[in-house]
């Protein structure tokens, strides 16, 4: 097992390292940034002086050499629009994110189960077909657009719910459902298929031949094995979720880091787009991570599987 | 041998009457209909739309839909903030998705077929090594990719195709790589290499046409992941740039108008909707039909 970790973790780091490298160059390929910082009317020795300051002037590999020491003490350097470390930026962003993110995932998590699980017990009932529908619904409709009209039904119409901005459990009602969507339909389908097959095993059988309630069947025996799916895909769920998060909080005007990265998209302000990328793989590849120990600790298969 | 020997559903033994078969086939009729519609559009949308897609009029901004009070016949769909026809920019709009989507498919899922063959067929470390990337790629929040790229390469057309690219292949090559595993072991493969056939010849010849079902069927369900990831790029203005419309950008576009002009957002959303959607059924659909064992919902 030790040894399964170990090989995991230097995998991490290896992918880490190749990301940070792809972003490095990824932003450097428009060419100077220091073009989009100067006014027309600015003198060569002024642009010169800027990029000493910002340190484009030496060569790629030394910038590179700088930016990873910089960036192993986790220092992401300076915005260039703002002109304050991009570090105390995300430190404002990423606990706003949280704030929207924690929720939409469980609650979003423990509705898909449940649907899921009462889909494919009540097989072709009134019910099933109506989570068919919600998934299917939930699928094709953007979430972007969803998230727009329930503002015009809530905010507009109705005007019971904030529409945008942060503040009391009120302004966390509309984002939070929407940032769900974005991974809801997806989980459910994939517990009800799950589930389903689960439910046609042996174990379930003798379960009920054991004369086990039917609560207890699905909801404790079925259950366990049903879940082991979709945590395969968590990763996968988290990319979602971060998607999600990019668009409620550019519709909802949230602080978080998704609205910080447009923002700064738009500014080209490149060191705060880098971090925030950085940042989202080192919890994506943990993810990653812990899914795999996880599965590992699971199905010996895997821990004690070569290569 | 074309394909491999499969179970066939039950439900296929069963009797049907003829509305029966239609109705069952209602998954396939009438998302075809809406390609064949949307692809016409697409087509001639100079000769469809009744306005060009960029002209505006002050003077006739937000009138409201035909059926609306206030509306008129001139908009069926009303105008928007800058007095253009929403009709005409939908007809415009429909170029634009299925175009870039398309284009990204054709592109993720060449690169992710010949991976995803190679890794299954060849194995080894270098299969170790590509599924490895193929992790990392599912699950890196694509909108975030789009971002970055936007910030290097600026918005364009062909930012929206890499960006849909970059990250797209990953999806088909775990799955092809599955079934080239599955027909790897197949008694006609193992008579191709006794024979001495070359090993890109064998995938070419003898995998390839057998993980065509399953490439078909990918291809069909990713229309609809491509037309929601380039709308939701163009919403947040990273996609094809203005006055060009796109449905994504078009629902941004009435994003401030939502108390007073409901219908600028409304339409062009719905639309991605039901183009989704039919993309989703019909791959579903060909899903049953080509490869049963896929079933999901």
């Amino acid at each position: 097992m030790t040894r399964f970790i170990i090989f995991r973790l230097l995998q991490m780091i290896i992918a880490l390292f190749g990301i940070v490298v792809i972003v490095f160059f990824m932003v450097r390929i428009s060419g100077n940034p220091v073009m989009f910082m100067i006014s027309p009317l600015s003198t060569e020795s002024e642009v010169e002086i800027l990029q000493q300051q910002l340190g484009l002037d030496k060569s790629y590999a030394e910038q590179f050499w700088i930016y990873i020491t910089n960036l192993a003490q986790g220092d992401f350097g300076e915005s260039f629009v703002k002109r304050i470390p991009v570090t105390e930026m995300i430190g404002d962003a990423l606990p706003n994110t949280l704030k929207l993110g924690i929720p939409s995932f469980v609650i979003g998590t423990v509705i898909a189960i449940a649907l899921g699980v009462l889909g494919a017990t009540k097989r072709d009932s009134i019910l099933d077909n109506g989570v068919k529908f919600l998934a299917i619904l939930g699928q094709a409709l953007p979430g972007f657009w969803l998230a727009i009209m329930a503002v015009l039904i809530f905010s507009v119409h109705f005007q019971i719910l904030p529409a945008a901005g942060m503040g009391g459990i009120e302004y966390y009602v509309l984002p939070v459902c929407t940032t769900m969507f974005f991974m809801l339909p997806g989980m459910m389908r994939l517990v009800r298929s799950t589930m389903l097959d689960v439910l046609d095993s042996e174990y379930i059988k003798l379960a009920r031949i054991k004369g086990l309630s039917e609560g207890i069947v699905i909801w404790k025996h079925a259950l366990r094995n049903a879940v082991i799916a979709p945590m395969t895909v968590a990763g996968m769920m988290l990319a979602g979720l971060v998607n999600g998060a990019v668009i409620t909080e550019n519709i909802f005007n949230w602080p978080g880091m998704g609205r910080l990265a447009v923002e700064s998209a738009f500014g080209r302000d490149f060191p705060v787009v880098q971090a925030i990328t950085i940042i989202v793989a080192v919890m994506v590849l943990g993810m990653n991570f812990l899914v795999d120990i996880a599965y590992a600790w699971v199905d010996p298969q895997i821990r004690f599987q070569r290569n | 041998m074309a394909s491999i020997v499969k179970k066939k559903p039950e439900k296929q033994y069963r009797v049907v009457s003829r509305l029966g078969r239609i109705i069952r086939n209602l998954g396939m009729i009438i998302p075809v209909i809406v390609f064949v519609v949307l692809i016409l559009t697409a087509i001639f949308a100079e000769v469809l739309a009744p306005y060009p897609y960029d002209e505006t009029s002050l003077p006739e901004r937000r009138i409201p839909p035909a059926w609306v009070e206030g509306g008129s016949a001139k908009h069926f769909l009303g105008t928007d903030t800058l007095g253009r026809d929403i009709l005409s920019r939908a007809i415009y709009g429909a170029r634009v998705s299925l175009s870039v989507s398309l284009l990204a498919i054709a592109i993720t899922a060449a690169i992710g077929t010949a991976l995803g063959i190679y890794a299954g067929y060849a194995g080894g470390r270098l299969d170790g090594f590509i599924m490895r990337v193929v992790d990392v790629a599912l699950s890196f929040p694509p909108l975030l990719l789009a971002i970055l790229l936007a910030v290097s390469l600026g918005p364009g057309f062909f930012t929206v195709i890499f960006a849909l690219s970059v990250l797209g292949w990953a999806g088909y090559a775990r799955i092809i790589r599955g079934e080239a595993l599955r027909v790897r072991t197949s008694d006609f493969v193992a008579q191709a290499q006794i024979n001495g056939v070359a090993g890109w010849r064998i995938m070419v010849r003898h995998i390839f046409p057998n993980i065509l079902n399953i490439l078909i069927v990918g291809v069909t369900l990713s229309i609809g992941t491509m037309i929601l990831a380039e709308s939701a790029m163009s919403y947040l203005g990273i996609g094809i740039p203005p006055p060009m419309p796109s449905w994504g950008s078009m629902v941004a576009d009435g994003r401030n108008d939502l108390d007073r002009a409901w219908w600028i957002s409304t339409f062009p959303g719905i639309l991605i909707g039901v183009v989704v959607m039919s993309g989703n059924f019909l791959g579903d659909w060909l899903r049953d039909k080509l490869d049963p064992r896929l079933r999901q919902l």
